[in-house]
């Protein structure tokens, strides 16, 4: 059963963050939202197994401070 | 009037800052009582860390240079702090890398925090078998004095190096074949010649103004508050400290890391619009450090505001002029990029334009300078850039980004290679390079291919990069090959090595991967140029030729 992976996994963290941030250049507040709203659903097609999307989601949930 | 007129008419130089050590105090010289101006084969312009090392570069190669500065030694203030293992193993082919070693301070763990919390600390795990640490802290004064004491030894040992305080130059002109210089010396004005001219005066350089040159890049929008302090009673450890949005609210983030004399240096980000008088105050220093640092003694030794720009010319070969470190290109200090690529410059540029001199090679090789430095500028510009925005990002949503990035890093390995508050500082590859020959070495690890800087490796009397030296070299490990060949009149010798000794379990990591012997091409500046299985006499002449730019 595929797991959700927490360790480091990116070939490239440092090309992946700017390609990132650069994505949103000249973006407004909403269109970045609505950017990454399409992103996740991208990614999450990607992924495929719904078992690990929510494992996803709970990782992302904040913890209480 | 402006005020550099009025000093010319009046045969004065003013000191622009205070100086933390008089080592070039203004002599007369023979050039100023000349009938015609005298004609020196190398000038430099600026007598900081690269211009020094330039000088020392050349003269330690028999090549005469002078160097000029308008200031009688070096200035005040810590500035640059991290020096990088290439940068030592650099100053160390110069001679005065283990006096650094022994000054400096050495640190291998990390903390990064976010507002109250600690989201991760990190050890460098520096890989075993380098003379040199990854990092020493080292304030730049000291780094400056002992390249300036090595070039008095070396000056004593007929070194043909003159380092001349007090001579401000007002205006070049720049011919085919030479450039002039008009100097300002507090004994009144009088002019040089030069054949080859490198400036090394640093990020605001007034050569590249005189000269009317581009310096194009990208501006930061945001004020960094330097405190070098001394602790009264000193129980932080040795290790570097760095807050993303810190809960004492004494910057945007800030910077704690330790230099030598006891002395730590706390760099506040403090926003754009600032009053830097008003910042600057002792009093409102240390009601910033007193809310991080709480209820501790510390005695203020040195403060500064900086701001930074990343950008770099567009070429730093124009014709007879070269420009070097700062002058030629600037980076953010985030990453440490600064002397240490600077320090590869030196390291570039003085081989190719001693053989150039000798006339060994064309003038031609020099543009080899240009477009490997540059290749090297582009990467550190870039790398300090991302540092840069990761830490002070620049919209609602890199912030946004950001923020995430060190909430998931508290809980989660995989987030924490995004985290970036500087990467460590490591010298470019020249991929690509024009000077790379052969890459026939078949299994050779990758990070000893052609155009990479060699790796040290422990042997059993010392350490590989001490035999490479200053000069082209053919490394043999468990290889034959003759002891030595000349080439167009370059003596190449001969290392061999072998990996049947106690150590050499290393130097076959890094050299021979899953080959069983190699020869490798290396250049004075310790980059390979080239490697194969076994020596092949040809072979190695083609491509020695090729690295001096003659085929």
């Amino acid at each position: 059963m595929a797991e959700l992976t927490l360790t480091p996994n990116l070939d490239r963290p440092d090309d992946f963050y700017a390609e990132l941030i650069a994505a949103h250049d000249g973006l407004s507040e909403d269109e970045s939202a609505a950017f990454n709203a399409r992103l996740i659903l991208i990614l999450a097609n990607q992924i495929g197994n719904t078992q690990v999307i929510s494992a996803a989601l709970r990782a992302a949930t904040k913890p209480d401070r | 009037m402006n005020r550099l007129l009025w000093e010319k008419e009046n045969n004065m130089i003013h000191d622009r800052y205070q100086l933390a050590f008089k080592l070039y105090p203004y002599e007369r010289s023979t050039d100023q009582d000349a009938d015609a101006p005298v004609r020196h084969p190398v000038v430099v312009m600026g007598g900081g860390p690269i211009g020094v090392a330039t000088a020392l570069d050349l003269g330690l190669q028999g090549i005469p240079v002078v160097v000029l500065d308008d200031h009688e030694g070096i200035g005040m203030g810590s500035r640059a702090i991290c020096f990088a293992k290439r940068c030592l193993e650099i100053a160390d082919r110069y001679g005065c890398g283990q006096p650094m070693l022994d000054k400096g301070v050495i640190w291998n763990l990390g903390k990064v925090f976010h507002d109250d919390r600690k989201v991760f600390e990190f050890n460098l795990l520096p890989e075993e078998g380098h003379k040199f640490p990854a990092f020493i802290n080292l304030q730049q004064p000291y780094f400056e004095r002992f390249l300036v004491e090595r070039v008095r030894e070396a000056q004593a040992s007929g070194a043909p190096i003159e380092l001349r305080g007090k001579n401000r130059v007002d205006d070049v002109t720049v011919h085919d074949d030479h450039v002039t210089l008009e100097i300002t010396t507090p004994e009144g004005p009088y002019t040089i010649e030069a054949d080859w001219l490198i400036g090394c005066d640093g990020a605001s350089s007034p050569l590249r103004g005189m000269m009317g040159l581009d310096f194009e890049g990208r501006v930061f929008e945001d004020s960094f508050l330097i405190a070098d302090i001394k602790m009264v009673n000193d129980t932080f450890p040795t290790e570097r400290w760095f807050w993303f949005e810190p809960y004492f609210k004494s910057g945007a983030s800030t910077l704690l890391h330790k230099q030598p004399d006891g002395v730590w240096r706390v760099d506040f980000q403090i926003g754009w619009d600032i009053d830097r008088k008003t910042e600057l105050q002792e009093e409102n220093v240390r009601a910033r450090l007193d809310a991080m640092l709480g209820e501790v003694d510390y005695e203020i030794v040195w403060t500064s505001i900086y701001t930074f720009q990343c950008r770099r010319m567009k070429k730093f070969r124009h014709g007879r002029v070269l420009f070097a470190g700062d002058a030629a290109h600037q980076v953010s200090p985030f990453g440490a990029r600064g002397a240490n690529s600077g320090m590869q410059d030196v390291d570039n540029l003085g081989w190719k334009l001693g053989l150039v001199i000798d006339g060994k090679a064309p003038a031609s090789l020099l543009d080899t300078y240009d477009t490997e430095r540059v290749f090297g500028a582009d990467e550190n510009i870039l790398n300090s850039t991302r540092a840069t925005d990761f830490i002070t990002p620049k919209s609602k949503i890199s912030h946004i980004f950001r923020n995430a990035v060190l909430d998931l890093a508290e809980q989660y390995d995989f987030a924490r290679p995004l985290v970036n508050s500087g990467r460590l500082s490591v010298p470019c590859v020249y991929d690509g390079g024009p000077l790379n020959g052969a890459d026939a070495l078949p299994g050779g690890p990758s990070r000893t291919r052609p155009g990479s800087p060699c790796p040290d490796a422990p042997l059993d009397d010392g350490y590989l990069l001490d035999q490479l030296g200053g000069s082209f070299v053919l490394l043999t490990i468990d290889a034959e090959a003759p002891d030595g060949l000349e080439e167009s009149g370059i003596a190449l010798r001969r290392v061999a090595l072998s990996t049947s000794g106690a150590a050499s379990g290393v130097l076959a990591e890094r050299y021979l991967g899953e080959a069983a012997t190699g020869v490798y091409l290396i250049r004075p500046d310790q980059h390979v140029a080239a490697r194969w299985a076994t020596f092949d006499d040809t072979a190695t002449r083609t491509d020695l030729r090729h690295a001096i730019g003659l085929e």
